[in-house]
């Protein structure tokens, strides 16, 4: 049999780390990206990175917990064992990055300094300035041009990966891709594909995303056939920079360091707001979530921001929607230590300097949670089994999905810190498993497949990208209907959601999608074209565009980021005792009916012109679900009627030790005594 | 935002200038364009509006101009141009900036020390080439939970630090005089891997340039890779090294993101000049 070769698509954290891991386990690797990997996306990244440590281990904290946050905060929605093993891992993957000199700051002594984040209340995210994503990406390209010198690992960097190839017997056997240069377009054969090629941003226009991350590849795998789950789940950050090409992210760390939101209290007031005294400025996430203050989850911090400037009109600009944030309390030389990059983005780019002036920033488009559907092999303590085929792998033999395009790590909504982490941690653990996929893999290597198969490939791909430079000029324009779509999905598919809406983006959606097969292009040559390949990407926006908007009018509920005001579960209102137990008990009936029929994933499968969409359960075995109370009211009422039922349930269950329930918990429960 | 907009009346639209060029080794020429001005552009936005309304000032239906971006944040340095005649990213290339400076309208040329793919768009692999001729990694044993690293220092971070935000993005090249353009042609019958080593080894033997010596100083410093320092400091003191810095100081007054670029290189020639002296009293 020919020597075996795994392609990785996509070269950020997750398909670096992949691609390393592979090399140090003696398996050659192809890398295909977009831009020189070092270019990657992952470079946005500002905040840092999460693990447990020392520190908060004293604290009371440990690895469940961390686990517990990132199921809580994603709204149960995710696979339970996954996420625990990520969480197990993540010391030991902040150690690896220490070793590969990642400049994390450091304390007095010479540990690593740590910062707190979002939807926690322990000091667990490990940083470097502001810029972590960046410094990570770095240390792993690093590590990757060391295999490269060894020839260990081939780049293939601006190359755009067309799809991949699938034989009869639905065996993935590599993939096409295409020059951005010179437009060659061949076939890549390969044992086993990784896609690791990002999040979506760009079918919302404009969004804290990069250029790069079209959804393209994921788009391409998904109408090849891989299942595609939790599209409707799209993260929108709750601050960030608005601006004409991109809205630029302001992290999670600047209120980690103890950046303040806020706006006057007086609708646009005009005073420069150094002067509007204390008790004129309302804070209102510190008011409103006491426990989290500015550290809620971002889902809730963005739902904040916008309710203040939609609905209580209380945005700092009368044109333009914005909030307060406010760093000038925090002396100098601590911010340009520890926030510096992200504060020289905000100089450069709005002119004004937010060591000395508050912050005027908006929610945006950041992440998407939903992406290619994986798999995963449960081990017997609740984790990941080490080295299966299975672990990671889409529906179809042979290809793998890593990073923001998977949808396997952040439910319903993602901590802030967790995305590095979850990249790192599937790259580096999808290495042996697929070393163990290649060892089984039946009917030869790809080098020994019929050459047919792969020259088939490259012609459906060549007709393709022929027929769109044969078209007459003079008709769509792909770069009009890009802003459309963007406009549509940004108006409709964001914070707030109705179903009325969504039907008629739908509808929008689908029209746009009509109109871009009739896109022609300015321009039709062959060298270095750029129209023809936003045009491609642009297409295969529409696959995806169309599964976040379906599935997010099928889902009546509201799921972290999922929000609809329609089927919103309003606090306690009564304010007699009595009246309180009985609202909370009904609260409490109605959150479990709810779970019951949406604690799933959605799934979507792609035929040749709509997604379908189909519901599966969600593992949840580790943890039982409980209501996310953060700052509800009545929330201290509904938890004193839930922790009730749970402890009454749990009883009943111990008098039927031997019943599957009862087997499932206890085996949640000896995981948690580890 | 009145704190940041103009305060002269901002025009309805300005002309933008583009040195355009087919591919490698065509002529290039320069094309005028007119843009509708809004507030808060960048140059991005500027070729963003070109490229989906490729019409030229003259009314001449073109092409639209190919370039190279990502981020658009300043962090990712794919967009480095020569905007205005001076090399930058061009996503923090403020259109309300340049116009107060230059209010006849805005230029942009590709970079001048790589060879044009297309337009706006070149060739930066010999840049890339350098990191690995410097071996620009810490060499860990492997990628197996070993425990964590050794501890460091604040001062040690905050020195490695600004190194490290290197983005490659090349403007201390483009800047510096003693970094000359280098563009082979491939030869007839030349295979790619045969073309690629050739490239290679004319990249080895010239400069390698201020952002790899500032390399050398950062992975040097690092407590696990100063354990092979010997090894890059020879890549230093090899053809095409420390010693063509001819102290222009160039690079540091373009570099986006302010490394001490100049400290870097008087570091390392220190470091060069003590490793040369111990390797001839080895021999």
């Amino acid at each position: 049999m020919a020597k075996q070769r795994v392609m990785i698509i996509g070269g950020g954290l997750a398909g670096l780390s992949a691609a390393m891991k592979l090399a140090e386990l003696d398996i050659n690797v192809d890398l295909m990206s977009l831009t020189p990997v070092k270019r990657s996306h992952s470079v946005c990244a500002q905040g840092g990175i999460n693990s447990v440590n020392e520190v908060t281990r004293q604290s009371g904290d440990d690895e469940w917990k961390h686990f517990d946050d990132s199921v809580y905060g994603g709204d149960f929605l995710q696979h339970q064992p996954p996420v625990k093993e990520m969480a197990y891992w993540a010391p030991k993957i902040i150690e690896l990055l220490d070793r590969l000199g990642v400049p994390f700051n450091r304390t007095v002594e010479g540990y690593l300094d740590r910062r707190r984040f979002g939807g926690t209340l322990y000091k667990r995210t490990a940083f470097a300035g502001a810029t972590t994503g960046q410094q990570i990406l770095y240390a792993l390209d690093e590590q990757v041009r060391r295999w490269t010198a060894a020839g260990k690992i081939t780049k293939y960097e601006f190359w755009d990966f067309l799809g991949p190839i699938i034989d009869a017997n639905g065996v993935c056997r590599g993939c096409v891709g295409q020059n951005l240069f010179d437009m060659e377009i061949r076939a890549f054969p390969a044992d086993a594909v990784i896609v690791a090629s990002g999040g979506p941003g760009l079918i919302y226009g404009r969004s804290t995303m990069s250029m790069a991350c079209n959804g393209s590849a994921a788009s391409r795998c998904f109408q090849a056939g891989a299942k595609y789950g939790n599209g409707e789940f799209i993260q929108v950050h709750p601050t960030a920079i608005p601006g004409a090409d991109k809205l630029r992210l302001m992290s999670e760390s600047a209120r980690g360091e103890g950046g303040r939101v806020w706006v006057p209290r007086t609708p646009q007031d005009p005073r420069d707001p150094r002067s509007i005294p204390q008790n004129e400025r309302y804070y209102f996430l510190e008011e409103r979530y006491p426990k989290y203050g500015n550290l809620v989850p971002r889902d809730i911090a963005t739902r904040e921001i916008f309710d203040i400037c939609v609905n209580e009109g209380l945005s700092v600009e009368r044109d333009r929607l914005c909030v307060y944030l406010d760093l000038t309390h925090i002396a100098r030389h601590e911010l340009d230590r520890k926030l510096g990059g992200i504060l020289e983005i905000y100089e450069k780019f709005q002119g004004i300097d937010p060591r000395e002036h508050p912050m005027k920033i908006f929610p945006a488009v950041h992440y998407s949670m939903g992406g290619l559907w994986a798999n995963y092999h449960r081990s017997a303590d609740g984790g990941l089994e080490p080295g299966s085929p299975a672990n990671q792998a889409t529906n179809i033999n042979g290809l793998y999905a890593i990073g923001e395009c998977d949808y396997q790590y952040h439910g319903a909504n993602r901590l802030g810190a967790n995305s590095l982490l979850s990249c790192i941690f599937a790259g580096l653990f999808v290495g042996p498993c697929i070393e163990n996929h290649m060892k089984s893999l039946a009917g030869g290597s790809a080098a020994d497949q019929p050459a047919s198969l792969y020259t088939n490939a490259v012609k459906h791909h060549q007709d393709r990208h022929d027929e769109l430079l044969r078209r007459p000029g003079g008709k769509e324009n792909p770069y009009l209907i890009h802003q459309e779509l963007g406009d549509v999905m940004t108006r409709y598919a964001t914070v707030v959601r109705y179903n009325n809406q969504l039907h008629d983006a739908y509808q929008k959606v689908s029209e746009l999608h009509e109109r871009a097969k009739h896109c022609s292009l300015s321009d039709t040559g062959q060298w270095t074209n750029q129209n023809v390949v936003f045009t491609k990407a642009l297409l295969d926006m529409f696959p995806l565009a169309k599964t976040i908007v379906k599935g997010a009018l099928q889902r009546d509920e509201c799921r972290g980021a999922h929000y609809k005001p329609d089927f919103e579960m309003p606090g306690i209102t009564a304010t007699d005792e009595a009246g309180r137990q009985k609202q909370a008990e009904e609260w409490c009936d109605r959150f479990e009916h709810n779970n019951r029929t949406w604690l799933k994933s959605t799934i979507a499968w792609w035929n040749e012109e709509e997604p379908v969409l189909s519901y599966e359960d969600v593992d949840t075995s580790l943890i039982p679900p409980r209501p996310r109370l953060y700052g509800i009211v009545g929330g201290e009422m509904i938890e004193k009627v839930w922790k009730e039922r749970q402890s009454k349930k749990k009883e009943a269950a111990s008098g039927h030790a031997d019943d599957n329930g009862g087997h499932a918990r206890k085996t949640a429960a000896s995981v948690a005594a580890n | 935002m009145a704190d940041h907009a103009p305060h002269s009346a901002t025009p309805e639209s300005f002309e933008v200038r583009i040195l355009r060029q087919d591919g490698p080794g065509q002529p290039s020429y320069w094309e005028r364009h007119r843009v509708n001005y809004e507030p808060d552009m960048n140059v991005i936005s500027v070729l963003q509006k070109i490229a989906a309304r490729p019409v030229t000032a003259d009314g001449k239906k073109v092409t639209p101009v190919a370039w190279d971006c990502n981020c658009l944040e300043e962090v990712c340095g794919a967009c480095t141009m020569v905007v205005n005649g001076r090399v930058r990213q061009s996503c923090s290339a403020i259109v309300d900036r340049l116009l107060e400076e230059q209010p006849d309208g805005i230029e942009l040329q590709p970079m001048t020390k790589f060879p044009v793919i297309r337009d706006l768009m070149v060739d930066r692999s010999r840049l890339f080439r350098a990191l690995t001729k410097i071996q620009g990694w810490v060499g860990v044993d492997g990628y197996y939970d070993l425990g964590p690293g050794p501890k460091q220092s604040q001062a040690a971070q905050e020195l490695r630090y600004p190194l490290s935000e290197c983005m490659s993005c090349g403007c201390c090249l483009d800047a510096c005089p003693q970094y000359g353009k280098i563009e082979l042609e491939q030869r007839e019958g030349e295979s790619e891997a045969d073309f690629e080593r050739r490239k290679s080894a004319a990249y080895d033997r010239s400069f390698i340039g201020a952002h790899a010596i500032s390399q050398v100083v950062y992975f040097n410093a690092d407590p696990i890779g100063k354990m092979t320092a010997a090894n890059r400091l020879d890549a230093l003191t090899a053809e095409g090294g420390i010693q063509v810095c001819g102290n222009a100081q160039n690079c540091v007054a373009v570099c986006p993101k302010s490394i001490p670029l100049t400290t870097s290189i008087a570091r390392a020639g220190r470091a060069a000049t003590i490793h040369r002296i111990k390797r001839f009293f080895d021999r």
